[in-house]
């Protein structure tokens, strides 16, 4: 505890500072002040810098280049947090489905031998319009969207 | 009036017919003879509604009878399909459904045929079933061969050659209350064949004399098939008469039980046809998929099956040092490998979880890793240590990149740790100089 | 430079008040701290949350998925969030420890009243500021504290079922939903407050600080607001700042999973901690009381003490008695207690 001094003015507290300490207490401060607020300030500027990947992959994906994917082939993306497939049919086409098996969630595959979707599990069928033609699965798979925009193929809910 | 009570009697036993005479009424209603038609039709309406359907002595007699033999089938027919269909007693056995007296109405001369001898009854049955002409008119699509198949099957060679102890058309689909096959109350119904079956194959003592196993549903009901059917309410899984067939039920050869299974596990299947083992089989008369997998108690398969250790299935035949001893072993070296990757990512993850990162995404990237096991562990039925690696090798690589995912999240919430050190660092120390930049003001 | 924006902006005759004004120092100084602090913290929830809506997205189809982003993908957006998160459950605190100063201090005595009524108002606005907040990540502890929340309020008679339709934007939680609580949450309720708060803090000024009736005699000692107190209340405020990022750092705000409304609520779901106690009275007031539904009964006592909450500084006029001291002071100290006990009890139970 430091002791109180009797003031000039008839008042007591804490000894007065040497000029000389004070100017260091305020460069130091001033310095400090600026480093807290800089350190604030950084996050937030970074913050409202957009990232690398711009949207969340739930609604809308670049599911692939156009080239990744030639005439009669299939290729599993991400959507959202589940597998889609992606087919270019034999006519050029571009369609887009939920790569889900209805039957028991096996992840399927497009066959160009039989040019039809195919879940190698249970050997269950899908045609081109994703409806379920053979096999145990009950439903037909989850139709999307597809569009092209430049050389990336953008799939999104239907 | 007699007339008119005539008229409408005769009507009611003809529902088109009284569907003309109401247009022929309303027509008639519109010429202006109200009155005389305002009658007939008041009583016109009340037969037609007293008398639903077409009179039959049968039922009507039957169903009062204190013999339950006798007045069952009456009640049962409540829910046959055949009555809905405008089917009656007479359609099968003959006879005269209007006539009310016993011997009138059971008249062989009429065409009453009774109860048929259980010998007879594919072809009573098949009477209608097999003609095509005739089933057209009630459902086209349906299948008029049944009669001629049921007798290629064990069922039928058995009866052709006098054994009554066997199932006929009646065991299954029963008599007088035989529902279609899609109704959940029918004995036919996916969710019931088996127990359908079971009341005579699993019968010990009725299935005596002919010396073949009866624990078939016993042991069905243990298997995957079974938990598919009965738990998981999957009626895509097999039952008895998915693999036996249903009229031409006989159980597959040991040559084409894999055809069967192969309906559906179609993949492994056609690995299968393709391994060495394939040419072993045949060679040693071994049934192709149930030699390890059984025919009615088909178990979850498990890694323990494949391998050279205690329990595996391969040293059934195989012994140390031969080629398929090295590939089963190898094998199964590959998937062990594979899931102790995916569980050490999958551990790493979820700490990373629990201490609060957001690790959703390497957390379904992982989910290919399980994809590549889930395949490897198809793969096998090819015995190729080749195939097999095909898919190990990227399914390790997935879930390498899963776990540097984990260390990845571990290492940002370390790093965020110590920014907030630092950080605290600095604002602490700003606080103590505004508390001594405070002192030191108060101090003027 | 000061003399050119003083001309126009007529800042040292601002200065100039502000230099004017005192902190009466005494044994209860310390809670004249919290009223700073709470608003402090209205500042941090701003710019967090202005932050936040660079990123945000109010619709069932995307919210959980924007705020999964801006958690994973933008750069300190944990950061953000979390501080957004947590500094709303630190300002309702600091909320309550103000308001009940007051309340025993008798800050509200003449001529502070409509001071004392604009706080009120402030309190509702924060406590649906955190009602509104909380559904906008749309997960399923949100979902189904919303749902349970505007239930509560269709309980009330007569205008019980319109009110919930109100809140809910039909008569279920749905999209509709999170999109008028998002409009409330960063539209209305922030013109709401910013309107109140300029009403409090210009009437606070214009009052000055009060003094305790019970050392209104003694001759307190001055501090001087500029730059004494308010270096204080710096202080303050740099620790809580401090506060905000190690609890953002070390206790995370959880995200959860994504509110399915077709899945059955998860068991034992609980409010926030600031509506625990009302959450908790009702479920122990009986189903039936005097022949009334007890939740109905349960629920307008709460609006009923809300109110009385508003017509204290005219109840309790000066210069008063001893007993009516005591008795605000009981009833106070009941209040607070009460307020306690019952938010231990709810997150002890299951």
């Amino acid at each position: 505890m430091i002791n109180n001094v009797e003031r000039a003015d008839g008042s007591a507290g804490p000894p007065a500072l040497e000029p000389s300490r004070r100017r260091f207490l305020d460069y130091l401060l001033g310095t400090s002040a600026v480093a807290t607020l800089g350190a604030i300030v950084y996050p937030i500027i970074r913050f409202m810098q957009p990232p690398q990947v711009i949207e969340s992959t739930e609604s809308s994906v670049v599911a692939a280049k156009l080239a990744e994917v030639p005439v009669n082939s299939g290729k599993i993306f991400k959507f959202g947090s589940k597998p889609g497939i992606l087919v270019r049919t034999e006519s050029g086409e571009l369609k887009a489905f939920s790569a889900v098996c209805t039957h028991l969630d096996c992840i399927v595959q497009y066959k160009p031998e039989t040019k039809n979707i195919w879940c190698a599990c249970h050997n269950g069928q899908y045609n081109l319009n994703g409806k379920n033609i053979g096999g145990p699965p009950p439903r037909p798979l989850e139709v999307y969207k597809v569009n092209t925009r430049g050389d990336e193929i953008i799939v999104s809910r239907a | 009036m007699r007339a008119l009570i005539f008229l409408t009697k005769f009507l009611s036993q003809r529902r088109k017919a009284a569907r003309v005479f109401l247009w022929f009424s309303f027509v008639l209603w519109r010429l202006c003879l109200r009155k005389a038609l305002l009658s007939s039709l008041v009583v016109l309406t009340l037969f037609t509604l007293a008398s639903a359907q077409k009179k039959s002595s049968c039922i009507e007699c039957h169903i009062k009878l204190d013999d339950p033999r006798l007045s069952t089938p009456a009640r049962n027919f409540e829910n046959d399909i055949h009555r809905t269909r405008g089917l009656s007693c007479n359609d099968c056995h003959g006879g005269d459904p209007n006539a009310d007296t016993s011997k009138a109405a059971k008249d062989p001369a009429k065409g009453f045929l009774g109860k048929p001898k259980t010998l007879d009854i594919p072809a009573y049955c098949g009477k209608c079933h097999s003609d095509a002409n005739l089933m057209k008119r009630f459902n086209p699509s349906l299948r008029v061969d049944q009669e001629s198949e049921y007798y290629t099957s064990v069922h039928g060679k058995l009866l052709k050659s006098g054994e009554q102890k066997v199932a006929t058309c009646i065991s299954c689909h029963n008599v007088h209350g035989i529902r279609a096959v899609s109704d959940p109350l029918s004995s036919v119904y996916p969710l019931n064949v088996a127990d359908t079956c079971a009341k005579c194959h699993a019968n010990a003592d009725y299935m005596r004399s002919f010396r073949i196993p009866t624990d078939q549903f016993q042991k069905f009901k243990t298997s995957v098939h079974a938990k598919a059917l009965y738990v998981k309410q999957d009626l895509s899984a097999p039952t008895c008469n998915d693999c036996h067939g249903n009229h031409g039920a006989t159980p597959p050869g040991i040559a084409s039980v894999a055809n069967v299974c192969g309906q559906c596990h179609a993949r492994q299947a056609e690995l299968f046809q393709t391994s060495p083992h394939k040419a072993a089989f045949d060679q040693k008369g071994l049934a192709e998929c149930i030699t390890c997998h059984n025919n009615h108690a088909i178990a979850t398969p498990t890694d323990q099956m494949i391998g050279t250790q205690q329990g595996a299935l391969c040293i059934n035949c195989h012994t140390n040092g031969d080629k398929g001893f090295v590939a089963g072993g190898y094998m199964r070296s590959r998937i062990d490998q594979l899931i102790a990757s995916i569980d050490k990512s999958t551990g790493i993850l979820n700490l990373a979880e629990r201490k609060g990162m957001e690790v959703s995404k390497p957390k379904f990237d992982l989910k290919a890793a399980t994809d590549a096991l889930t395949h490897a562990r198809v793969l096998i039925h090819s015995s190729s240590t080749a195939e097999v690696d095909k898919v190990v090798a990227p399914g390790l690589e997935v879930a390498g990149k899963a776990y540097q995912a984990g260390l990845d999240a571990l290492a940002e919430l370390s790093f965020r740790r110590k920014g907030l050190a630092v950080s605290l660092v600095f604002i602490l120390l700003l606080a103590l100089l505004v508390y001594l930049k405070v002192r030191q003001i108060e101090a003027r | 430079m000061k003399d050119w924006l003083d001309e126009r902006l007529s800042i040292s005759a601002l200065v100039a008040i502000a230099q004017k004004k005192e902190v009466p120092l005494h044994r209860h100084s310390i809670w004249y701290y919290f009223g700073g602090m709470t608003l402090f913290l209205f500042t941090v929830q701003v710019v967090t949350g202005i932050l936040l809506l660079l990123y945000y997205r109010p619709s069932a189809e995307n919210a959980f998925e924007s705020v999964q982003f801006i958690i994973t993908e933008v750069q300190f957006g944990w950061l953000i969030r979390s501080i957004h998160s947590w500094s709303a459950n630190l300002m309702i605190a600091t909320l309550f420890i103000h308001l009940f100063s007051v309340f025993f201090l008798r800050a509200y005595h003449r001529p502070r009243e409509i001071t004392w009524v604009s706080g009120v108002i402030l309190l509702f606005i924060v406590i649906c500021f955190g009602f509104s907040g909380y559904l906008l990540p749309w997960n399923k502890l949100a979902y189904f504290a919303t749902k349970v929340g505007t239930e509560i309020a269709g309980v009330i008679p007569i205008v019980g079922r319109p009110a919930l339709r109100f809140l809910r934007g039909g008569n279920d939680v749905t999209g509709a939903t999170l999109t008028r609580f998002f409009g409330f949450h960063v539209a209305v309720l922030p013109a709401t407050a910013t309107v109140f708060i300029a009403i409090h803090i210009l009437l606070v000024q214009l009052h000055g600080m009060s003094v305790p009736p019970s050392l209104a005699k003694e001759n307190v000692g001055k501090m001087k607001f500029v730059p004494n107190f308010l270096l204080r209340d710096l202080i303050g405020w740099i620790l809580a700042i401090g506060v905000l990022a190690a609890l953002a750092a070390l206790f995370p705000w959880e995200l959860g999973e994504k509110a399915d409304p077709f899945a059955p609520a998860p068991a034992g779901i609980k409010p926030e901690w600031y509506f625990l106690f009302m959450f908790q009275t009702l479920k122990f007031i009986p189903a039936k009381l005097l022949g009334f539904d007890g939740e109905v009964l349960g629920i307008m006592a709460f609006n009923i003490i809300a109110l009385l909450l508003f017509i204290v500084p005219f109840v309790d006029r000066p210069p008063g008695n001893p007993r009516r001291r005591l008795l605000f002071n009981v009833i106070g100290v009941i209040a607070l207690l009460y307020i306690v006990v019952m938010t231990i009890i709810g997150y002890v139970t299951k």
